[in-house]
C-alpha cells in the first residue's frame, strides 16, 4: 500500500513548522476540530495514513478517535502542543495495556 | 451442574460430545500459547513506545519552544509566508507484518528530494537563525515520531487481538470445557442408569415367567 501521506492537526502555532517536512498541516481549533478531523481522515478513502494530533484536540475528539482505533489506517497519535503535554499520549498507553492485560501493569 | 441444553442421553451423543471436548481442550491451549506470545510481543512494543513517547515529546517541546522564539523575532505574516510553500514533500508506503495473526503496519517513509536543505523553503534574507533551528529540530524528531507511529498503532492493534484472545481464552476455560465435561458425567450417568433399569427389568420378568409356569411362591 503505497503513496500514503501524513497530516497534522493542530493549533496554528503548534504545527506550522511541520509545513516545511513536507507534511500536510490543518490548522483546527476545538470549534472546528470535529469537521476538520472528519474531513482529513475520509474514512472510506483514506489518504493520510498517520494523523498527528495536539493533545488539545485530542480531547473534543476523543470518540471520533477511539471509533478508528482498530482500524489499520489511519494512525492516530497525540502529541504536545507549544503548551507543553497533557500527559494524554501516556495515558493512551496505559488504557492499552489496561485493555490488553485486563489491568494496569506498569 | 451446567449440562449443555437439548442434549438426549444417548450413546451417540456422548461420542459427539467427548470429540467436542477434545477439539476444545487443543484449541484452548493453542490460544493460550497464542495470548501469551502476544503478551510477550505486546509488552516489549509497550516499553518501545513509552521510550519513543518520551523521546518525541522532548523534541518536539524543543522544537516548538525554539519555533516560540522564532516568532518572536519575526513578524507572524513572514513567519506564514516563509513556510508557506514548501520543497519537500514526504510519501508513506505501508506494509504489513503479521506477528501472530495481527497485521501491524510497517512505514516506509519517502521524501521527494533528497537533499538535506530542501526542508528550509524560505530564502535565508527575511527570516531569523532560530526558525532554521526549529525546522532542523522538527525532522529531527520526525524519525522518531514516524517510528512512534508504528510502535502506537501496533501496541493499539495488539492490544484489541490479545483481548479477543483472551475472552476466547477464558470462555473455553471456564464455560464451554466444563460444559462438556458436564455433559458427558450426565450421559454416562444416565446411561448407566438405563443398563441397571434394564437388568432389574429383566430379572423381575424372568421371575413373573418362572412364578407362572412352576406356580412357584418366592
Amino acid at each position: 500500500m503505497n503513496g500514503y501521506k501524513i497530516a497534522v492537526i493542530g493549533d496554528r502555532e503548534s504545527v506550522m513548522g511541520f509545513r516545511a517536512l513536507g507534511i500536510d498541516v490543518f490548522p483546527a481549533d476545538e470549534e472546528n476540530a470535529k469537521a476538520v478531523f472528519t474531513g482529513v481522515v475520509r474514512a472510506e478513502d483514506p489518504a493520510y495514513a498517520i494523523l498527528y494530533i495536539t493533545e488539545e484536540l485530542t480531547i473534543p475528539l476523543r470518540t471520533e478517535i477511539d471509533a478508528l482505533k482498530d482500524e489499520l489506517i489511519p494512525a492516530i497519535i497525540p502529541i504536545p502542543s507549544k503548551n507543553g503535554t497533557l500527559n494524554l499520549g501516556m495515558n493512551a498507553l496505559n488504557s492499552a495495556v489496561e485493555r490488553a492485560v485486563g489491568s494496569n501493569i506498569l | 451442574m451446567a449440562v449443555m441444553s437439548d442434549i438426549k442421553p444417548t450413546r451417540m451423543e456422548l461420542k459427539k460430545t467427548k470429540a467436542r471436548l477434545k477439539t476444545a481442550t487443543r484449541g484452548h491451549k493453542l490460544l493460550k500459547d497464542k495470548r501469551d506470545e502476544l503478551m510477550r510481543n505486546f509488552l516489549q512494543i509497550v516499553r518501545e513506545n513509552k521510550a519513543l513517547r518520551q523521546k518525541v515529546e522532548k523534541g518536539l517541546a524543543e522544537a516548538m519552544a525554539s519555533m516560540a522564539n522564532a516568532s518572536r523575532l519575526m513578524s507572524p505574516e513572514i513567519l506564514e509566508q516563509s513556510l508557506l510553500c514548501p520543497k519537500q514533500g514526504v510519501e508513506v508506503d505501508i506494509q504489513l507484518k503479521n506477528i501472530m495473526s495481527v497485521n501491524i503496519p510497517e512505514y516506509g517513509f519517502r521524501t521527494r528530494t533528497d537533499a538535506a536543505e530542501d526542508i528550509y523553503p524560505y530564502g535565508y534574507a527575511m527570516t531569523s537563525g532560530e526558525l532554521d533551528e526549529s525546522i532542523d529540530r522538527l525532522s529531527e524528531v520526525f524519525r522518531d515520531m514516524l517510528e512512534l507511529a508504528r510502535a502506537e498503532k501496533s501496541m493499539q492493534l495488539m492490544a484489541a487481538e490479545i483481548e479477543r484472545t483472551r475472552r476466547r481464552v477464558n470462555a473455553l476455560e471456564y464455560v464451554m470445557i466444563p460444559q462438556m465435561q458436564d455433559t458427558i458425567r450426565y450421559i454416562t450417568m444416565k446411561l448407566e442408569e438405563n443398563e441397571r433399569s434394564t437388568t432389574t427389568r429383566l430379572m423381575k420378568v424372568k421371575d413373573q415367567i418362572l412364578q407362572e409356569a412352576h406356580d412357584f411362591e418366592y
